[in-house]
């Protein structure tokens, strides 16, 4: 049975075998808080986060699309020590839009993969910013440079790592 | 009503999930701790995800001992002489600390210090990250299985690390010093100045709470200052990197650079245990106010020749006889030396050559000890009583000061006002 909901006729819908679709989420915040400790700058990634696009991008449909994006987020969340919930949100707003995106636009080029990711990871960390202040009154700064820096470095990695996981997709 | 529900579905589940986790937060923060609302959440999260770090890292060191132990043994002879000739100078180097730390150890008995001493700790190697620059805090190897409780001091050889967060069965979550809701007591190593040692959003660690008018110079190391009952005092925290003043101008902003590399940790030790110790001495008479400011006034310069015998200005003062001031007051806590009943006044026993022994001290009621002297240079020796009395609530009066006498007098036998 396969795992899309979508009906977008000009679009094509992909799904996942299950071991993927545990699998890569899984390794990805498993590599999130393992590889930071040998190279600290490898912090300024955030694969879960590229992870969750792909998955909504390819599935193309909203609702999975953001259930994908707020399991993610909440054992994100679970394994710092804030209160959980700030990334779950996050992630669940970038899934949703993601789908909705993917379902729209043709997310296969390259060019398409990295500005969409390069504005769903702002959009990820305007969201984490607004609910980390306002709900959970954390003191963040916030860095337009840094951001559109870490941005285009994510995306960049983003796209890199999309086309690996493109060998993992399946035809409905 | 099914069209619009149909209509809109994507939009209304997106509206329902969003509006459970803020719930959710909402609860969270509510609740002054939420450590135990979400706990099973993180034990999953955290069993999920550990396993795979903690196996990896044993692989990574398994392969590491294996290439280092059996087949890379390249200078390893030259190596060992040259182990065996540090050893050697370390022995030299250990049995000056010895007598060092000894004297330390008597003179803030003398000042009736409380002292925590880190008994117990236990070893862990650090196997993940939280992975996320919002809460830097990272993930060791032991668990509540290993003794290991929330609050624990986490340290590496360098400096100190944090401290231990949370606990599960065995792995333990460790919030470290430069997180945003860390905070430490600090002092200066040479200023003495105090402040608290806090995170920034960034990662960076600031000294807060410091006046503007206190001097505080760039490379001066930072310890903890015990005062906030987590961390040993004395354990170093890092170096000042910056010194600058904030928009309010009533702080300092002093910028730290830690002493634990806390970008690359592998291993750390986590303190189980601290022995805890109060000076305790003999107790002797009551202490009266005319003899407490006798004692914080400015001595009076010796004169060449001053009577044995002479009470008053004639005496030698010394850091031990200053510190060893006795005043009255049960022992707060055994330190394996049999607390003296109180008694007025007590003639001390004579000077013995042993170091440890009660050498030179004054009696605020009255009593003097003979100080110990150096015959060759005529120095009063500073070795102070191995015990002191100091009186619950009341503190021992200090001034470390050596006063050269002439011909090494001995203290006058009588002090009182």
């Amino acid at each position: 049975m396969p795992i899309t909901y979508t009906s977008g006729e000009q679009v094509e819908v992909y799904r996942f075998s299950a071991p993927v679709t545990v699998g890569v989420p899984l390794l990805a915040l498993f590599l999130q808080a393992f590889v930071p400790l040998r190279f600290p700058f490898f912090s300024i990634f955030d694969l879960p986060l590229l992870v969750t696009i792909f998955f909504a991008m390819a599935r193309r449909n909203p609702v999975s699309g953001l259930l994908t994006g707020a399991l993610i987020g909440l054992i994100q969340d679970a394994l710092t020590h804030r209160a959980i919930g700030l990334y779950g949100i996050a992630k669940t707003v970038v899934g949703f839009g993601a789908s909705s995106m993917g379902a729209k636009l043709d997310a296969e080029n390259a060019g398409a993969r990295f500005l969409l990711t390069l504005g769903f990871y702002l959009l990820h960390s305007a969201v984490y910013f607004t609910v980390a202040r306002g709900m959970v009154s954390l003191t963040l700064d916030w860095s337009w440079s840094r951001g559109v820096l870490a941005g285009l470095a994510n995306a960049a990695v983003g796209v890199a790592l999309y086309f690996v996981l493109d060998r993992f997709k399946q035809r409905t | 009503m099914e069209t619009v529900l149909g209509r809109y579905r994507n939009l209304i589940i997106l509206v329902g999930v969003l509006f459970l986790q803020v719930l959710g937060l909402a609860v969270q923060v509510k609740r002054t701790s939420d450590a135990e609302s979400t706990r099973l959440i993180r034990v999953w999260a955290v069993g999920t995800i550990t396993p795979l770090e903690r196996g990896l890292v044993w692989g990574q060191t398994y392969i590491g001992n294996l290439w280092h132990n059996y087949f890379y043994l390249r200078g390893v002879r030259a190596e060992n002489r040259q182990l065996k000739e540090q050893i050697d100078q370390l022995r030299l180097e250990q049995v000056r600390l010895n007598q060092d730390a000894e004297q330390a150890h008597r003179l803030q008995a003398l000042l009736s210090f409380k002292q925590r001493y880190i008994s117990k700790t236990v070893a862990a190697q650090v196997i993940g990250s939280s992975g996320s620059d919002q809460s830097r805090s990272v993930y060791i190897d032991k668990g509540v299985s290993d003794g290991i409780e929330q609050g624990m001091a986490v340290l590496t050889a360098d400096g100190v690390v944090g401290k231990v967060l949370t606990v599960f069965p065995s792995t333990s979550l460790v919030l470290l010093i430069n997180d945003q809701s860390s905070g430490v007591g600090a002092i200066l190593e040479k200023s003495r100045v105090q402040g608290v040692l806090r995170g920034t959003p960034n990662g960076e660690v600031m000294l807060e709470r410091v006046m503007s008018d206190e001097q505080v110079a760039p490379g001066e190391t930072l310890l903890t200052s015990g005062g906030d009952q987590i961390f040993p005092k004395g354990l170093p925290l890092g170096r000042v990197a910056k010194v600058a003043g904030t928009d309010s101008g009533l702080f300092l902003n002093v910028k730290v650079k830690p002493a634990a590399n806390l970008g690359r940790l592998e291993e750390v030790l986590v303190v189980l245990a601290r022995q805890e110790h109060q000076a305790t001495a003999e107790g002797t008479g009551r202490v009266r106010t005319v003899d407490i400011m006798a004692q914080r006034l400015p001595s009076v310069p010796d004169k060449p020749a001053v009577s044995a015998g002479s009470a008053g200005s004639g005496v030698p003062r010394t850091a031990a006889n200053d510190g060893a001031a006795t005043t009255t007051g049960k022992p707060q806590s055994p330190t394996g030396v049999k607390p003296q009943t109180s008694a007025p006044f007590v003639r001390p026993k004579p000077i013995e050559s042993d170091a440890t022994k009660p050498q030179g001290s004054i009696s605020m009621t009255g009593v003097a000890n003979k100080p110990a002297t150096n015959p060759a240079s005529g120095v009063t020796s500073a070795a102070p009583p191995k015990t002191v009395t100091a009186a619950p609530g009341k503190p021992a009066i200090s001034r470390p000061k050596t006063v050269t006498p002439a011909t090494g007098t001995p203290a006058s036998e009588d002090d009182s006002h």
